[in-house]
């Protein structure tokens, strides 16, 4: 209990300073974080134009919710662990870390929500903003909308977790980016980011239905608009738990044998 | 009787190491077959520290101090042997036991960049959960002795190298550790500042009775805060006693540099000739004749200037090696 306490507030304080140190790179990071959902959007928009104003049912509107909730749930669970890691490994600066009574974990989940705390009084007025260029139309129900924190809160769990579980793998080689890439390029099609998950084809579908992808960002995405019933939404709920668990099981083995693996030859 | 705060027993380190011959083609063949060399850091030593003591780890580069340091901190894991480091081995890294020691080294760093050195100190009382009136307490003590008072407002990245060092120990002290490794400390700094850190050192030994066990490649480190040392080199222990006798023994010599007018004159007839060079000759002499030589040097020979040196303590180092050896 203490380390919230104690431990996290002084992480937080400090976090935030360093970042107010980095104002330029905060806005230059918006600006990918707004331009990469517009670009899909306005494809999308163009695509429905040519169509007679629908695909697949969606509207118009409907892409333009779409792509504006998914950047806003994508900047809340983001995370960018797996390029700070690769850094750590191979500078030696991990050591300092390991030699601290803190899991570094700790240091990193304080640092990502002081970002976000932060970055969010950003991303409010270009939401607005987004809002007023696209018009977005979404049914908004009061319980979908109290459902939404609890599976915004469990994705970013998820997310954290499966990515510092990846990040890991600097402790045996120096090219997470790699995995990075791959990372990514799945998520770009399974998480709902390049087309909304109902899009796709069936078996993409269905893959994604069993993967921990869509619970990271379109499942929140479908749910804020009113898209999913209560059984489905239960459903999301109990997979985000379950697979933020498996997550989490992965995340301390792999830790486990990487610190050894990293002490075996050290750095 | 005390208990030891350092005990190491036949401590080994070995790496596998990644061979491979320069070129693409040896490039290629890695990726099918990746062939691995065993290299031996520390091949079985053996020393153990009481509680207070400070003692210097001395040896080249490459011999092993800094192995066995990340090994009694608990960074590595050793490939044989027994560490118990106040009771615990280390590499469990468990809090209580990081809770007690810290480590230091030269290039390593706990102090955050972007942010005033008192907000690195501040997350680090929060980490080490440091309670309030020692943490300030420490503090004040610590800007005392290291002169810190007009950089704690500073951002870290604002620093000098020196300013930056004094810091980072400073950190690394807050939680009062009971044993400090501390891998070359005054590396890169000025005369000054390494006086400085020196003294430090000296001051919380005495003040907390820690335990300190010091590398460095500064004589003047070793020779100002360690009665004891231990030398070791290829990853063996080569010497462990009184840093006195380490000198007597391994260096019953004195060097003569002698400055002369003009050539290099044949003065083997005077001691061993060391370095001789147009107008230079350095002569190494055993200690009890040092002052009858310099004086027949002064009156024999044409000499400009001359001087009398304790050898460096790489020559001494390298003395106990050829000792070792032979």
């Amino acid at each position: 209990m203490s380390l919230l306490r104690d431990v996290y507030p002084v992480l937080f304080r400090t976090d935030i300073a360093v970042q107010f140190q980095y104002r330029a790179a905060m806005i230059i990071w918006l600006i990918g974080l707004v331009i990469q959902p517009v670009v899909y959007l306005v494809v999308w928009l163009t695509v429905a134009k040519t169509q007679g104003g629908e695909v697949g049912g969606f509207t118009s509107a409907d892409f333009s919710a779409y792509y504006i909730t998914y950047m806003v749930v994508n900047h809340l669970t983001f995370t960018w662990v797996m390029f700070e890691f690769e850094y750590r490994v191979r500078s030696g600066a991990f050591s300092p870390l390991l030699l601290q009574p803190l899991h570094p974990i700790h240091r990193d989940i304080a640092t990502n929500i002081a970002y976000k705390l932060l970055t969010t009084v950003l991303v409010l007025p270009v939401t607005a903003l987004l809002i007023w260029a696209f018009s977005p139309r979404a049914e908004l129900q009061l319980w979908a909308l109290l459902a939404f924190v609890p599976s915004l809160i469990l994705a970013f769990l998820l997310r954290f977790f499966i990515e510092w579980a990846l990040a890991l793998a600097a402790f045996w080689t120096t090219r997470v980016d790699a995995i990075n890439q791959v990372f990514f390029a799945v998520m770009l099609f399974l998480a709902g980011r390049m087309a909304p998950l109902s899009l796709m084809p069936d078996w993409v579908q269905t893959i994604a239905y069993w993967s921990p992808f869509p619970w990271m960002v379109a499942f929140p995405v479908d749910l804020l608009l009113g898209k999913l019933t209560w059984e489905e939404t239960v459903e999301g709920l109990v997979a985000q738990a379950v697979w933020s668990l498996l997550a989490l099981a992965l995340l301390s083995v792999v830790w486990k044998r990487g610190v050894k693996a990293y002490s075996a030859v050290g750095s | 009787m005390t208990a030891l705060a350092i005990s190491v027993e036949q401590l080994s380190k070995t790496y596998e190491v990644p061979v491979r011959a320069g070129g693409l083609g040896a490039a290629l063949k890695s990726l099918v077959q990746r062939k691995t060399r065993e290299v031996e850091a520390v091949k079985g030593i053996s020393f153990a520290v009481e509680p207070g003591e400070v003692v210097g780890f001395l040896g080249p580069n490459g011999a092993g101090k800094t192995t066995t340091l990340k090994m009694l901190s608990g960074l590595l894991y050793p490939s044989g042997g027994q560490t118990r480091v106040l009771g615990c081995e280390p590499f469990r890294r468990e809090r209580d036991f990081l809770r007690q020691i810290t480590l230091v080294m030269g290039n390593r760093n706990q102090l955050v960049w972007d942010i005033p050195v008192l907000d690195s100190f501040e997350r680090n009382r929060a980490i080490y959960r440091i309670g309030r009136a020692q943490y300030r307490e420490t503090i004040d003590e610590l800007t005392d002795l290291l002169d810190l008072g007009e950089l704690l407002d500073k951002p870290v990245r604002n620093l000098s190298l020196g300013e930056r060092m004094k810091c980072e120990v400073a950190t690394a002290l807050l939680h009062r550790p009971q044993i400090l490794f501390l891998d070359e400390p005054t590396i890169g700094l000025d005369v000054t500042m390494q006086r400085r850190i020196r003294t430090f050192v000296a001051e919380y030994n005495k003040r907390y009775g820690a335990t300190v066990l010091l590398t460095s490649h500064y004589m003047a480190d070793v020779e100002a805060l360690c009665k004891r040392v231990v030398v070791i080199h290829h990853g063996q222990l080569l010497f462990d006693g009184a840093l006195a006798d380490l000198v007597q023994r391994f260096s019953p010599h004195k060097t003569i540099v002698v400055e002369l007018e003009k050539g290099s004159p044949d003065l083997s007839a005077y001691g061993d000739v060391v370095e001789s060079q147009e107008g230079r000759v350095a002569l190494r002499v055993p200690k009890a004749e040092t002052a009858q030589v310099t004086g027949r040097l002064l009156a024999e020979q044409p000499v400009l200037d001359l001087t009398v040196e304790d050898p460096p303590i790489e020559e001494v180092i390298e003395q106990v090696f050829a000792q070792e050896v032979s």
